[in-house]
């Protein structure tokens, strides 16, 4: 640990936010990039570095699966999904052979890499940087609040779906951030209510309002929410810019305004 | 690594290195002595009380999957509650999501606690013949987070096999979390001298979940899990207004059906996106019994039976 305190890639980030939720599959990788992408548009420059080291799924929703890492004086390079250089990217899938290696790994060997995430990527100058978090409150989370425990982190922003199944893991995550003292920025719920595109009658798939529900009974503040789009899942299956694409749509709005949220800061 | 305590000296060799108990770290750690004497070397002396303790249980199932929310827990309970509609076979549900037992939950036992009898922990019981443990039975409150490293996620999952009274099983059905990590690694550890009989594994059409589960199938393999075979969740939406259907989220890359193909694994089935599903999930109701009409629950329905063929010749075959 001591050989890392003389080094520092995070000093020239300006906000820290992470993406939280303690269920799967409830889109923690399609908020982060549509954040991103969003903060992006709004002129900053934007990082994300993706813990979930069994699971990585950012590359390819920015389509960056082949990508590899470089090294250079002030560690590892990041890579990079615009000649911009707006948006730079650190995971565990640019560190593998073979897309379908899998990380079999236990607790200690995932702490290991986290901490080498947070101490050996050369972020160079960013406006934010946004990580993205596998399901659960276990080691990796643990590793991330320990690791950037000396930098002031903006806050957790929480990510649900409606259902009361994936409302309940979600409030032990808020449990999480209050004890290891992570600022709640707040909760959006995913896929709520999905348009039918031919007789636009819109369903609530995985029911509806267990996102704003929890947020009241936590005190908590709700930031929206955000339909189902098979656009959206087309759009990050082929890694094309979402926000770019399809201004017009609800999910745009919805992102926009979680931008704003979050640049507007913790409450 | 994963053998180096929580609480270990710094640089401690690990208590299965050839070093435990000889190298400078070890001076003045209160273990030195019983990592020196060889013991921790040894075989965790639990796998074999595991497989004593299984060999009551015909059939041992895991349903697994590297990506999260796409339907495990949902499919492990509507599993048991299909293969328990047999009144004359007795099932059970082991849940060893411990950051995020949902089980609960979906089999209507929110709650409950669990207790403790001079055999071991009781499961919770949903009907005569089956059976539910999951670490929700052990908190106190519906906040209550589980902010455990490895090690202690291990120790509750050999609890859970070693101490809980499951009585005599037809068929134990262990629900994951997702990942290929300490859950996944000790449930096979400890399992491995009492034999799993295959893994169902579950994704849903998209290429973003698919790879995720392409390394759970890389997993398999690597310590030699049998795999019964794919599930395909949320294939399709059929619009209960005006019963077209749509995909909300697409198989652009052909799904799971040419994933199997690929990697030369039977597909189950396809389970359609029923709104309905996710309704009995939050009130605790099986789905099967709420819509026997449903699409899905035909679906589910065929998949319970491959997996009950599955389950029998399996056991022919290794006999």
């Amino acid at each position: 640990m001591e050989g890392d305190e003389d080094k520092d890639n995070l000093s020239s980030v300006k906000h820290i936010v992470v993406v939280l939720s303690g269920k799967g599959g409830v889109g923690k990788s399609t908020v982060t990039v549509q954040l991103a992408l969003s903060l992006r548009q709004a002129g900053k420059r934007v990082g994300i570095l993706d813990i979930d080291l069994c699971g990585p799924s950012i590359p390819r929703m920015l389509n960056l699966q082949s990508k590899d890492v470089h090294q250079c004086d002030a560690g590892w390079v990041p890579v990079y999904a615009d000649r911009e250089r707006t948006i730079a990217l650190m995971s565990i899938s640019f560190l593998l052979e073979n897309v379908n290696d899998a990380v079999v790994w236990r607790g200690p060997k995932k702490t290991a890499l986290i901490k080498q995430f947070i101490s050996s990527v050369a972020w160079g100058e960013l406006d934010y940087l946004i990580v993205d978090t596998p399901p659960g409150t276990s080691d990796e989370h643990l590793a991330l609040v320990e690791g950037l425990q000396r930098y002031s982190i903006d806050g957790a922003l929480l990510v649900t779906t409606p259902q009361a199944v994936s409302t309940g893991d979600v409030r032990r995550e808020i449990t999480f951030c209050r004890k290891t003292g992570l600022h709640i920025l707040g909760i959006v719920e995913n896929m709520s209510g999905f348009v039918c595109p031919h007789c636009e009658e819109c369903s609530n798939v995985f029911s509806k309002g267990g996102g704003e529900e929890l947020a009241k009974v936590c005190g908590v503040r709700f930031l929206g929410c955000i339909p189902l789009d098979p656009q959206l899942s087309h759009s990050l299956e082929e890694g094309r810019d979402f926000i770019e694409e399809f201004p017009q749509s609800a999910t745009f709005t919805a992102f926009k305004h979680l931008a704003q949220a979050v640049e507007r800061g913790p409450p | 690594m994963a053998d180096v305590p929580t609480d270990a000296p710094q640089h401690c060799p690990g208590t299965q290195s050839e070093q435990a108990g000889k190298s400078s770290a070890c001076q003045g750690c209160p273990n030195q002595s019983i990592c020196a004497s060889g013991l921790p070397k040894q075989p965790d002396p639990a796998i074999e009380e595991i497989k004593q303790k299984m060999s009551t249980v015909k059939h041992k199932i895991l349903v697994l999957s590297g990506k999260g929310g796409v339907g495990k827990s949902t499919f492990s309970a509507h599993l048991a509650h299909g293969l328990a509609s047999d009144e004359s076979k007795e099932v059970a549900v082991l849940d060893i999501d411990i950051c995020g037992p949902s089980i609960p939950r979906i089999m209507g036992l929110e709650g409950e606690q669990v207790h403790q009898s001079g055999s071991g922990w009781s499961p919770v019981y949903v009907e005569d013949n089956l059976s539910v443990m999951s670490i929700g039975f052990l908190l106190g409150s519906p906040d209550d987070a589980v902010i455990w490293r490895g090690p202690k996620k291990n120790g509750m999952i050999k609890q859970f096999l070693r101490d809980v009274d499951w009585g005599g099983l037809d068929y134990l059905i262990v629900d994951t979390p997702p990942g290929t990590s300490d859950e996944h690694l000790s449930i096979v550890q400890y399992l491995s001298a009492a034999q799993i009989d295959g893994a169902v594994i579950i994704t849903t059409p998209q290429e973003v979940s698919l790879q995720d589960v392409r390394k759970e199938i890389t997993f398999c393999r690597k310590v030699n899990l049998p795999i019964i075979g794919v599930v395909e969740n949320m294939s399709i939406f059929i619009c209960p207004k005006c019963k077209k259907s749509s995909e909300i989220f697409p198989p652009t890359t052909g799904g799971a059906e040419k994933m199997c193909q690929e990697l030369n694994i039977p597909l189950l089935g396809k389970v359609p996106l029923d709104p309905q599903i996710g309704k009995s999930c939050d009130e605790g109701k099986s789905f099967l019994t709420e819509c026997p009409d449903s699409p899905a629950t035909v679906a589910y329905r065929n998949i319970i039976q491959s997996v009950k063929e599955y389950c029998s010749s399996h056991k022919v075959s290794d006999k």
